[in-house]
């Protein structure tokens, strides 16, 4: 009789959730991974290997894939082959964006994506990690909890001012972090942060490379930036992307002295 | 069930903003009832029961348009074949109403509708059986049309077709329906449709007081469609919807199946569309597949830009307005009604984007500019 207790699972039908698992360090596993449109090959046989708690810059040129790389990370974009897994047990190319999404991987646009028409804090409600079924969505209410870690957040992100404001009456660099807001009310486990600094002043930018660092070692988090300066500041680890696949990887250090590095990317502008 | 009452509790303050709207419709839904039974027809308060008729046609209209703002002001769907939603509505209510004649048909056949013993046919069809019932009748106004707008939603949302190419899709589902519903072989009167009804649950449809009780049905059924939209669209799920119509990317990003949200809307839609269809029906004593004219549904889209979409009320209004000069039109100056149609269509673009509600609250915030913004602190300051 006691056994009955011990059942995992019920009903089939019904998903438990299940723990990602970073045994092994590593959160992201990318392997083997190809991409063509109409011949142009976006990704091409690129590896990646992102360690749990990181802080990983993506850089590279226009086209070496970046973009391309979490559109696919995401489920936005079905990959001609290879193989992503999220922890050691998910297979992120069978999940469509909204299971990626409840798996706790959040993504930030390269333009800022926020609901205009709704106000700062609806924006934030949307975002916070819940049943996300249309009935339950339809009966939903905010708990004490999930309010004050609405509050939490936009203290972080500094719109607690603005909090009744339609998102839409932001300026450019509040959009962004409402957007970086609206990652962290979910309590995502990695975050894809696509260029948070453009648009942004230099105080906003360094704000955010703050609350970027701070952000690592609790939750894993990639971010694509143009901005060296930027990438300098916050990064440890960066992988420079060329024509689909990864060039090199290292400290930032180490890829500004790499030879190929400066051929195909820093020397461009020469 | 405590769910439900869950919903309107907490939301008991939400209705706030629409409640003047219903207690003015059922305030002169009353007038209009008591003008007609308490005054006799040389008092200037009398209401004749043509006009009370009319009145119930326009507020079917307005629970029309009501659906079409939910889907196109809230979610973004621009549905250009709404009017199919309602017909079919309308054609339930009227298999009941034909059922209901018996006897009585130029034929006298008790069984079989005129129209299927001037065909020839032997026995009713499969899907007019139990038609005579009025409770199945009602599951079937809701039921058809909800599954039709489940099973055109699933297939388009789920592949993603989204404004232009769904709009056109729309269009063609009513206009296959209009096709089909021509036919004499589907078996719903071809080019007549369903007319000559007689009575409805045993009252005489002829009747002042069948018509008093057909306005005042309708009234209420439209105050509950609009109370019930508007708590949904408060809730987070309305929240949800308006996050997909400005991005669907995101909101997909944040974890929301988009395509779910807006098949059950689009079917919340279609039901309300529909039961306006029944109510509409018993009221001008005729459906045809006239109904199923695209040209009909794309009027609908109008009523709703020129009361200002995403306000709810605002469809309503629209739609009351428009029908009211339509009808003035159509009596004085026939030829010109489609000119003045368009022309206000025109002019609503281009002038008030947000049509006549949003001009209403453009004027109140410039001359109560100060009032709206000390009670906009104030509510931040009790939220906060």
């Amino acid at each position: 009789m006691e056994n009955l207790n011990f059942r995992e699972r019920v009903w089939s039908f019904m998903p438990i959730e299940e723990e990602i698992d970073v045994s092994h360090q590593v959160i992201l596993y990318i392997e083997g991974l190809n991409l063509s449109f109409d011949g142009f090959k976006a990704l091409n046989d690129l590896n990646l290997y992102v360690n749990d708690g990181e802080l990983r810059c993506l850089i590279g040129a226009n086209g070496a894939g970046k973009t391309t790389l979490m559109d696919v990370i995401t489920g936005k974009t079905q990959c001609d082959s290879g193989s992503v897994y999220f922890g050691q047990t998910h297979n992120l190319l069978t999940k469509d964006e909204a299971e990626i999404a409840q798996l706790g991987i959040g993504r930030k646009f390269q333009k800022p994506t926020v609901f205009e028409a709704l106000s700062v804090f609806d924006n934030l409600e949307l975002s916070l990690k819940a049943n996300k079924s249309v009935l339950s969505t339809l009966f939903a209410k905010l708990t004490p909890t999930q309010t004050e870690r609405i509050y939490q957040v936009l203290t972080t992100i500094g719109l607690k001012n603005d909090c009744f404001m339609l998102a839409g009456a932001l300026s450019h660099g509040q959009k962004q972090w409402l957007e970086i807001g609206m990652l962290l009310v979910s309590d995502p486990r990695l975050l894809l942060i696509d260029e948070p600094v453009a648009g942004m002043t230099a105080e906003e930018t360094e704000r955010t490379a703050e609350l970027l660092t701070s952000l690592a070692g609790e939750r894993t988090v990639i971010v694509v930036e143009h901005d060296m300066e930027f990438v300098r500041s916050i990064a440890r680890t960066v992988t420079v992307l060329h024509q689909g696949s990864v060039l090199a990887e290292g400290t930032i250090d180490e890829i500004q002295n790499n030879q190929d590095v400066i051929d195909v990317y820093l020397g461009e502008g020469e | 069930m405590s769910q439900l009452s869950k919903l309107f509790s907490r939301k008991a303050n939400g209705v706030g903003p629409i409640l003047p709207f219903i207690v003015i419709l059922l305030v002169a839904t009353t007038a209009s009832i008591l003008g007609n039974l308490l005054f006799d027809p040389s008092s200037i308060f009398h209401v004749s029961t043509y006009t009370i008729t009319l009145l119930g046609k326009y507020l079917c209209y307005a629970m029309l348009a009501l659906a079409v703002d939910i889907v196109w002001g809230y979610c973004g769907i621009l549905s250009l074949g709404h009017g199919a939603f309602f017909a079919l509505g309308g054609y339930a209510m009227g298999m009941y109403l034909m059922r209901q004649i018996g006897d009585r048909g130029v034929y006298g056949n008790p069984e079989l509708p005129d129209f299927m013993v001037f065909l020839d046919w032997q026995s009713l069809p499969w899907y007019w059986q139990g038609m005579d019932n009025f409770g199945v009748a009602m599951l079937i106004v809701a039921l058809v049309p909800g599954t039709l707008a489940y099973i055109f939603g699933s297939l388009a949302f789920r592949s993603r077709v989204t404004g232009v190419y769904l709009s056109i899709m729309t269009q063609a589902l009513t206009y296959a329906l209009l096709l089909a519903f021509f036919r004499n072989e589907m078996g719903f009167g071809g080019n007549n449709g369903l007319t000559d009804f007689k009575e409805i649950l045993g009252f005489r449809l002829q009747a002042d007081s069948t018509r008093i009780a057909l306005l005042a049905v309708t009234s209420i059924a439209l105050a509950i469609a609009l109370i019930v939209s508007h708590l949904v669209l408060k809730s987070r799920l309305g929240k949800v919807v308006i996050a997909i119509r400005d991005t669907e990317a995101r909101a997909r990003f944040l974890g929301y199946r988009t395509d779910k949200f807006k098949v059950w809307l689009f079917v919340f839609s279609a039901v309300i569309a529909a039961i306006a269809g029944a109510l509409y029906v018993p009221q001008v004593g005729i459906i045809n597949p006239g109904e199923f004219s695209p040209l009909n549904s794309i009027e609908i889209v109008v009523w709703v830009a020129i009361g200002g979409r995403g306000t709810l009320v605002g469809a309503i209004i629209g739609a009351l307005i428009v029908n009211y000069a339509k009808t003035k039109f159509t009596i004085l100056l026939p030829e010109v009604w489609l000119f003045a149609l368009g022309g206000m269509f025109v002019l609503v673009t281009l002038f008030l984007p947000k049509g006549l509600t949003g001009l209403m609250s453009q004027l109140h915030q410039k001359y109560l500019k100060k009032t709206v913004t000390e009670t906009d602190e104030k509510t931040v300051g009790s939220r906060v």
